[in-house]
C-alpha cells in the first residue's frame, strides 16, 4: 500500500477552510454595510494576488505588470456593457476572461522567453503599453475620466437577481458580497488543485531548477507561457468583478503602481506559502483604506510597512505565523 | 552488435580551445562505458553534447539508428537518453519523494494535468518509492531535497535520470564531493541498478580503482580527442594512458601507490 504523501492533509484543511466560509457567511450580518464592501474589495484582489503568486511563489517569475491583466478584465466588462448591452454577470465573466486570456497569452508568449529582471522589465512595460491605450484613445476608453459600470443595470445568476428600485445598492452590496465569496471559493480551490497537480510539481521544478527541469522532460517555456495565462485569467476575473463594485474603470488600475500594490499584497502575506496572497490582500485592503483615511501621507506609511516587511518579515505574515507555529510545537 | 550511439566527426570549440575534437564514439547497446581523462580532457563538454546542453559545431549524433542532432533537450529525453550533473541538480524545494514523482510523471505524459492532485496517482507513488528504494534513500523519503547529505544529493541526482527509463544514461562524476567511504557505496548501488535493468551507461570518473573495477570498456579523452579505447585490462597495460593519466608509466603505474 502506497503511503501518502506528508504535507497538506485534506481533511484538516477542509475543517479549517470550512470554518473560514462559515465565518465570511455570516459575517454581513454582524457589520454594516461599509465594513461588507471593504471585505468584498479583499475577497476580490485575494483572487488577484492569488493569481499573480502562481508566477511569483510557485514558477519563481515576479510579473511588474499584472495591472494589464486586471485592467483587461475590468475593461472588457464595461464594454461589454457598453457596446454589447451585456446584463448577465456570468456572460460578463466569461467574455471578460476570454479577453483577459488573449492578452496574457499574447503579452506571456514574449516575456516567458526571459526571466528575472527582463521577465518583469518587459511584463511592465507591456502593462504600460495598454496603460497609454487606454489613457490616449478615449473616445474608446474615456481617457482618465474611464467607464462607467453601473450596478444597477446588473444581473446576478441568469438574471435572478437583479437591482431595479428602491434600495438597490444596499441589495446589490448584499448580494454581491455572497457572489464574490463563492468565486473566491471557486477560485481558491482552483488554485490550490492546481499548485498540487504534476502541473504544478511541474512549475515549481522549473522554479527550483530550470535546466534540470529540461533534463527530465519538461518543457519549460511552453510551461511558463501557460501558467502565465492561467495567471493572467485569475487576475483578470479579480478585475471583473472588481468593476461592478467601484462602479467605474478608469487607467489608474492599469498603471504601474496598482501592479506594485499586487507585489505588495502577496510579499506581505508570504509568498511562499499557499494562503499567503489571500491573507496579504485582505490586510492591504485594510492597512491602504485606513492609510488613506487617517493620513495625507499614507505612501509613506504604506513605504514605512513595505521597508519593515522587507527587513524583519521577510517570509510574510503567513510564513512568520508558520514559524512561530512550529517553534510551538503546533503542526 | 549494433550501436546504440555513435557520433560522427563530432566537433565543438570554445574560441581556440578544442573541447571536442572529432570525435567518433561508439557505444553498444547494454555497455557500462567509463570516461576518463585530466581535467579539461573534454568528457563532460562531448556528454553536453550528446544530451542537447551544448549544440555541436560540426558532425552527427546518431542514437538507434536516428540522426538526433537537431533534436532538442526534451526531445533527446524522450527518445531515451538522460543524464545526471557533475554539481548536483536537483530541485531543491521539492522533498525526494516529490523529485522522483515529477519525473514518473513527466516520463508517463502526464505532467501537463492540471486536474488530478500529484499525490493520489498510486501507480506513481508505488514507482516513485520503488526507485527511492533502490537508491536507499527510503528513509529521507519526505526530506526536502536541499536538507539531504551530500551522498545523498549526488544519488538522488542519478535518481532522477534513471527515473526516466532511459536507454542511455550519462553519469558525469557521481561520486564527486563525497568521502572514499561513501564512494564504494554510491558506484555500487548505482552499478547494481543500472546492471539489473540492463541500461547502457556512460559514467565520467576520475578515480581509476572505481573505473577498472565496474567498466566493460574505458575511453581517455586528452585535448578534446579520443587518445585510446579499450578493455580495463587493456588500458591498465597501456603506457601512454598511464602517462597521460598519472604523469608516470610503467607496467604497474595504476597500481603503485607511491
Amino acid at each position: 500500500m502506497p503511503r501518502a504523501r506528508t504535507g497538506p492533509s485534506v481533511p484538516a484543511l477542509l475543517v479549517v477552510g470550512i470554518a473560514m466560509v462559515v465565518v465570511l457567511a455570516v459575517l454581513p450580518r454582524l457589520i454594516v454595510p461599509y465594513q461588507t464592501v471593504l471585505i468584498t474589495y479583499g475577497l476580490v484582489f485575494a483572487i488577484a494576488a492569488l493569481g499573480f503568486n502562481l508566477l511569483l511563489g510557485y514558477t519563481g517569475l515576479l510579473s511588474f505588470g499584472h495591472s494589464a491583466y486586471f485592467g483587461a478584465g475590468a475593461y472588457a466588462v464595461a464594454f461589454l456593457m457598453r457596446d454589447l448591452n451585456v446584463q448577465s454577470m456570468e456572460l460578463l465573466i466569461i467574455g471578460g476572461v476570454l479577453g483577459t486570456l488573449v492578452i496574457a497569452a499574447l503579452f506571456g508568449f514574449v516575456c516567458v522567453r526571459y526571466t528575472r529582471i527582463f521577465f518583469g522589465i518587459l511584463t511592465l512595460a507591456l502593462s504600460q503599453v495598454l496603460w497609454s491605450l487606454a489613457f490616449k484613445f478615449f473616445w474608446v476608453t474615456g481617457g482618465t475620466d474611464g467607464l462607467r459600470v453601473d450596478s444597477a443595470k446588473l444581473s446576478l445568476i441568469g438574471g435572478f437577481i437583479d437591482f431595479k428600485g428602491a434600495g438597490a445598492y444596499q441589495r446589490f452590496v448584499y448580494s454581491y458580497y455572497y457572489y464574490v465569496l463563492a468565486l473566491f471559493i471557486v477560485a481558491t480551490v482552483s488554485m490550490w488543485i492546481i499548485v498540487h497537480s504534476p502541473f504544478g510539481k511541474a512549475l515549481q521544478a522549473i522554479r527550483d531548477n530550470e535546466v534540470r527541469a529540461q533534463f527530465v522532460g519538461v518543457r519549460v517555456r511552453r510551461y511558463r507561457w501557460l501558467a502565465f495565462m492561467i495567471s493572467g485569467a485569475f487576475t483578470g476575473l479579480a478585475g471583473i468583478l472588481w468593476v461592478p463594485l467601484n462602479g467605474l474603470t478608469t487607467p489608474d488600475i492599469l498603471y504601474w503602481p496598482f501592479s506594485g500594490e499586487l507585489v505588495f499584497m502577496t510579499v506581505l502575506g508570504g509568498f511562499r506559502t499557499f494562503t499567503g496572497p489571500i491573507v496579504g490582500a485582505m490586510a492591504f485592503n485594510y492597512l491602504k483604506t485606513y492609510a488613506v483615511a487617517s493620513t495625507e501621507y499614507w505612501q509613506l506609511l504604506l513605504g514605512v510597512v513595505l521597508l519593515f516587511l522587507v527587513v524583519v518579515l521577510p517570509t510574510g505574515i503567513v510564513g512568520t505565523l508558520a514559524r512561530i507555529a512550529t517553534k510551538l510545537g503546533i503542526r | 552488435m549494433a550501436a546504440l550511439l555513435q557520433t560522427i566527426d563530432l566537433k565543438r570549440y570554445f574560441g581556440d580551445t578544442r573541447a571536442v575534437d572529432n570525435v567518433n564514439l561508439s557505444i553498444a547497446e547494454r555497455e557500462f562505458v567509463s570516461l576518463v581523462g585530466p581535467n579539461g580532457a573534454g568528457k563532460t563538454s562531448l556528454i553536453n553534447v550528446i544530451s542537447a546542453l551544448l549544440r555541436p559545431d560540426s558532425g552527427q549524433i546518431i542514437f538507434r539508428g536516428k540522426d538526433i542532432t537537431r533534436f532538442s533537450v526534451t526531445q533527446r529525453v524522450k527518445a531515451g537518453i538522460a543524464r545526471s550533473f557533475q554539481l548536483v541538480n536537483v530541485f531543491d524545494d521539492l522533498s525526494a519523494f516529490e523529485n522522483v514523482a515529477l519525473v514518473i510523471f513527466s516520463r508517463e505524459g502526464k505532467i501537463a494535468h492540471l486536474g488530478a492532485l500529484a499525490h493520489l496517482d498510486t501507480d506513481v507513488i508505488t514507482e516513485a518509492d520503488k526507485v527511492l528504494d533502490h537508491f536507499g534513500l527510503n528513509a529521507k523519503r519526505d526530506a526536502i531535497a536541499r536538507d539531504l547529505a551530500q551522498g545523498e544529493r549526488k544519488l538522488l541526482d542519478v535518481a532522477l535520470a534513471y527515473a526516466l527509463k532511459p536507454k542511455l544514461l550519462f553519469l558525469d562524476e557521481p561520486t564527486s564531493g563525497v568521502s572514499t567511504r561513501d564512494k564504494g557505496q554510491i558506484m555500487d548501488t548505482i552499478a547494481s541498478v543500472v546492471r539489473g535493468e540492463g541500461i547502457t551507461a556512460v559514467i565520467v570518473e576520475h578515480d581509476m580503482d572505481v573505473v577498472f573495477k565496474y567498466s566493460d570498456r574505458i575511453v581517455v579523452m586528452t585535448q578534446g580527442a579520443i587518445m585510446a579505447q579499450g578493455t580495463p585490462d587493456e588500458i591498465r597495460m597501456n603506457e601512454q594512458v598511464a602517462l597521460v593519466l598519472l604523469g608516470t608509466s610503467g607496467p604497474d603505474a595504476f597500481t603503485r601507490k607511491d
